[in-house]
């Protein structure tokens, strides 16, 4: 799947395009593995607006990624999904993770 | 309005996308709204995804997909021959899963039983698993 990843210092921006599922989680999962191999980011900024499908193993590669961001002391923030998308976030407490700001 | 539609398929990740396109394309006679659409799709990928990969794993196998359309109502059925479910309340319990080291999440009952109307588990072990989800399509004004 197609991943766009914007780098400001400390921050990652993550910007996934297209369908989210077993399938092409694994593919999500390395790419934000390797970048976050840069111990400098502790701070990860998912744009969902891209993403026109998500099931739960979406959840997995967030929830993943969260635990290494959070065991730096980073944050993770999660903006734009559509709303089945949404809902699966919200269903599933990813939200209640996130930092104030994305918080709706 | 009556039709069904049965398919098989090898246990592989990369048929949930197909699966899904398949129930979506039968769904299109219902004259469905465009969220309808996308809650069924998404719990067929939550079926198929736990067929795959907890029904079969590595050891692979064939999925069944059945479409059902009877007036308003949808069944869908995702069935495999695969491992089957010990304990299928706990299986259904958000957030647990078998399969921590796989990053799933525990979620995929939970999100079935949020976009459909009712969502029903037979398994035995050693012998495979069915889900049987039904869903009110096309009831708008």
């Amino acid at each position: 799947m197609k991943v766009t990843v914007k780098k400001r210092g400390r921050v990652m921006e993550v910007c996934p395009e297209g369908e989210i599922d077993q399938h092409s989680a694994g593919e999500l999962r390395e790419r934000l593995d390797s970048e976050l191999e840069d111990k400098r980011i502790d701070r990860v900024e998912y744009d969902m607006k891209a993403v026109s499908f998500m099931d739960s193993s979406g959840i997995g590669v967030l929830l993943g990624r969260y635990r290494t961001i959070s065991a730096r002391g980073g944050t993770m923030d999660v903006k734009n999904a559509r709303r089945n998308v949404e809902l699966i976030l919200r269903m599933s407490g990813v939200y209640s993770l996130c930092t104030e700001r994305s918080r709706q | 309005m009556k039709n069904f539609l049965r398919t098989s398929f090898m246990s592989l990740t990369r048929n949930e996308a197909l699966a899904r396109g398949v129930a979506a394309q039968f769904c299109l006679l219902f004259d469905p709204t465009v969220e309808e659409l996308s809650d069924v799709r998404t719990a067929v990928s939550e079926a198929v995804t736990n067929a795959v990969i907890h029904g079969y794993g590595a050891s692979g196998g064939t999925v069944e997909m059945e479409l059902y359309a009877d007036g308003d109502l949808l069944t869908v059925v995702v069935s495999d021959k695969g491992r089957g479910i010990e304990d299928i309340e706990l299986a259904r319990r958000p957030f647990y899963t078998s399969r921590p080291e796989a990053e799933r999440s525990g979620m995929g009952f939970a999100v079935m039983e949020a976009f459909m109307d009712s969502v029903e588990v037979e398994s035995e072990v050693g012998k495979g698993t069915t889900v049987t989800m039904k869903k009110r399509l096309g009831a708008h004004e």
